[in-house]
C-alpha cells in the first residue's frame, strides 16, 4: 500500500522478538516464582528493540542521545532505587504520564519530519497515516494530562475528593466529539492548526476526565490510564509500522483493560459510572449518615487485643488504605510474628480495590517480609470468617460494611465485602468514630457486639499491641 | 507491511494479551501495572527514530525529550518491578500444611 523505506526482514524479525520478549515478560507474573525471569524478558526485549532502532539508523547527533538516554536512565533508576513501595500508585500514575508525553513528542515529530519516518510522499502525509497520528496524539496527551491529576490525587498534593464542574458530561462529550471530527477532518486536509487543536483538546479532555473522580476510584483510573498508555503506544505502532510497538501497545491495553473491569467488578460499579466521577461527593449518602453515631459500640485497649489474639487459633489480617497511609505494615508483621510463637494461625485477606492501585496491599506485604503463601484473595478466604477467632481490620473500612449485602439503598450495596462480622470477635482499627470510608456510608460493624473498636493511628496502636505481647 | 498486516498482528496481540494477562496472579498486580509501564516505553523506538533524522531541527529536538522521557521509564519501570518482585517470598517452613 504504502511506498514506505523497504523492510529489511531481519528488522522486522527482531522486532518481532522484542515482542514475544515483552509476551513472555507479562507471562512470567502468572506466579511469584517465574516472574523475575519474566521482568529479565521484558528487558531483553527493550534492549533489542533499542539497539535494532539504533542499527539500522544513521545517528546525526550521537552525543545529544548519549545524553538523553543517560540522564532519563540516571533518573529513572534513581527515583526507583528511592521510591517507598507505599508512594507507588503515585509513581506508576507520574511513569504513564511519561508515556504519554512522549508519545505525543513523537508524534509531533513525526507530523513536522514525517519523512524521517517514511509515512509521506512529498511532504504529503499518507491519510491512514495521518489518522494513526491523531489518534496516538490524541490518546498520549489525554494519557498524559489525566495521569497528572491522577498524580497530584494520589501524591496528595490535590484533594481526593471529586471536583464536579457544572454541565461537565456535556463539556466531555462535545470536546471528544471534536477531537473524532478533526481527527476525520484531517484526512482530508494536512494543515497544522487541526493537528495542534487535536493535542490540545486532548490535553484539556484527559484534566476534565479525571478530576471528578474521586480517590476511592482511583484502581480504576490508574488501570485505565495504564491501558491508554498501552493504546497511544499501539497508534505509534501502527504509524510507524512497528510490530515491537503494535505487539507491546495491544499488551499493556489489554492489561490496563481488564485490570479496570476487575477493580469495576470488585466495587459492583459499571466502568461508565466510575468515569462518569463524583463517587464519594454527597457525604453520609443513603440515609446513613449522622443519626447513626450516637448508637453504642465498644472501646478497646493494645492489651485487650494482645490478650484476645494470644487466646485466638486463628486470626485474619484485612488491611486497606489506612496501612498504607500510617506506614503500619513493618509493625503489622512483627505483630503477625508474635502471634505465630504463640501458636495462632495468621493469615491475611485481601480486597480487589483495597489500597489506591491494584495489588497495593500485597506489594506492602511483601515489603514488610510477609510470605505471600499467607497472603489470600477475598473469594479463597471469605468462607474462613466463620470458623475464625479474630478479625483484625486495620486501615480498611467500606471493604467490610455488611450494608453491601442486605441494604439496597446503600451505595455501595452489591459490592463484594469480606464478611469479618461473621469471627468471633473483631478488632476493627480506626482512627476516631466520626470519619466514613470514601464511599461515605457508615459501617454496620463498628456497633456490633462482637466488634472491639481500637480508636488509634494504625502504627501505633499495633506497636502498642506488639508491646503488650510480649 | 500493509495496513492490514498490521491490524493482524495487533488483533491477535490483542487475545494474546487477554489471556496472558488473565493469567497473571491478583498478588502481582502492582508489579504487572509497573512492568507494562516499562514496556509501553518501546514507544522509544519512534522517539530514536525522530532525535536520529537530519534535517528537521524543532523534530529532533521534540524527539530527544522524548526518547529521555522512555528512558525514565524503562530504567525506572523495569527497575521498580524487579525491586518488587523480589520482595515475593514464599514461607521459610515449606512443610507446613496450608490448611
Amino acid at each position: 500500500m504504502h511506498e514506505a523505506a523497504p523492510v529489511n526482514p531481519w528488522v522486522a524479525l527482531a522486532y518481532l522478538v522484542a515482542g514475544i520478549c515483552f509476551i513472555l515478560a507479562l507471562r512470567g507474573l502468572s506466579s511469584p516464582e517465574t516472574s523475575r525471569r519474566g521482568n529479565r524478558y521484558g528487558m531483553a526485549g527493550m534492549a533489542i528493540a533499542v539497539v535494532t532502532t539504533l542499527a539500522t539508523h544513521h545517528i546525526a547527533s550521537p552525543i545529544e542521545l548519549a545524553a538523553a538516554i543517560g540522564i532519563g536512565g540516571a533518573v529513572g533508576w534513581m527515583t526507583a532505587r528511592r521510591i517507598a513501595m507505599t508512594a507507588m500508585p503515585q509513581l506508576v500514575a507520574a511513569f504513564h504520564s511519561l508515556v504519554g508525553l512522549a508519545a505525543v513528542l513523537v508524534a509531533c515529530a513525526a507530523f513536522l519530519n514525517p519523512g524521517a519516518f517514511g509515512i509521506a510522499e512529498g511532504g504529503v502525509i499518507f491519510p491512514v497515516s495521518r489518522v494513526e497520528m491523531g489518534l496516538g496524539v490524541a490518546i498520549g496527551a489525554i494519557t498524559f494530562s489525566g495521569s497528572v491529576i491522577a498524580f497530584l490525587k494520589l501524591n496528595g498534593n490535590m484533594s481526593g475528593k471529586p471536583i464536579m464542574l457544572p454541565g461537565r458530561h456535556v463539556i466531555n462529550l462535545g470536546v471528544l466529539a471534536g477531537i473524532l471530527g478533526l481527527v476525520a477532518y484531517f484526512t482530508q486536509d494536512q494543515a497544522p492548526w487541526i493537528f495542534w487543536t487535536v493535542t490540545i483538546l486532548s490535553f484539556v479532555i484527559g484534566f476534565l476526565l479525571i478530576i471528578p473522580i474521586g480517590g476511592a476510584d482511583m484502581p480504576v483510573v490508574v488501570s485505565m490510564l495504564n491501558s491508554y498508555s498501552g493504546w497511544a503506544a499501539a497508534a505509534m505502532g501502527f504509524t510507524l509500522h512497528n510490530s515491537a510497538m503494535i505487539i507491546t501497545g495491544a499488551l499493556v491495553g489489554s492489561s490496563g483493560a481488564i485490570l479496570s473491569y476487575i477493580m469495576c467488578k470488585a466495587m459492583n460499579r459499571s466502568f461508565i459510572s466510575v468515569i462518569a466521577g463524583g463517587f464519594g461527593a454527597e457525604s453520609g449518602g443513603g440515609g446513613a449518615g449522622g443519626e447513626k453515631i450516637d448508637r453504642p459500640w465498644k472501646r478497646g485497649s493494645a492489651e485487650d487485643a494482645a490478650f484476645l489474639m494470644k487466646q485466638a487459633e486463628q486470626v485474619i489480617i484485612v488491611p486497606g488504605y489506612g496501612m498504607a497511609v500510617a506506614q503500619a505494615q513493618h509493625a503489622l508483621r512483627e505483630m503477625c510474628d508474635k502471634l505465630k510463637e504463640e501458636g495462632v494461625s495468621v493469615k491475611y485477606a485481601i480486597h480487589p480495590v483495597a489500597g489506591r492501585m491494584p495489588g497495593h496491599m500485597n506489594v506492602l506485604l511483601a515489603e514488610a517480609n510477609v510470605p505471600y503463601d499467607e497472603v489470600f484473595e477475598l473469594e479463597d478466604i471469605n468462607s474462613e470468617f466463620s470458623q475464625t477467632d479474630v478479625a483484625f481490620v486495620i486501615g480498611a473500612n467500606d471493604v467490610t460494611n455488611p450494608a453491601a449485602k442486605t441494604d439496597k439503598s446503600s451505595p455501595i450495596y452489591g459490592m463484594p465485602v469480606l464478611d469479618v462480622e461473621k469471627a468471633k470477635t473483631v478488632l476493627f482499627i480506626k482512627r476516631s468514630m466520626g470519619g466514613v470510608g470514601y464511599a461515605g456510608v457508615d459501617n454496620e460493624v463498628f456497633y456490633r457486639d462482637n466488634t472491639m473498636m481500637l480508636l488509634a493511628d494504625a502504627k501505633k496502636m499495633v506497636e502498642e499491641i506488639v508491646k503488650a505481647l510480649d | 507491511m500493509d495496513f492490514i498486516a498490521i491490524l493482524s498482528i495487533f488483533v491477535l496481540a490483542c487475545f494474546v494479551g487477554y489471556y496472558v494477562v488473565w493469567s497473571v496472579t491478583p498478588a502481582l498486580h502492582t508489579p504487572l501495572m509497573a512492568v507494562t509501564n516499562a514496556i509501553s516505553s518501546v514507544i522509544i523506538v519512534g522517539a530514536l527514530i525522530a532525535s536520529m533524522a537530519a534535517g528537521q531541527e524543532v523534530a529532533k529536538w521534540l524527539g530527544l525529550v522524548a526518547v529521555a522521557l522512555a528512558s525514565v521509564n524503562i530504567f525506572g519501570g523495569f527497575a521498580v518491578t524487579e525491586r518488587m518482585l523480589a520482595m515475593y517470598k514464599k514461607k521459610e517452613r515449606p512443610a507446613a500444611a496450608k490448611k
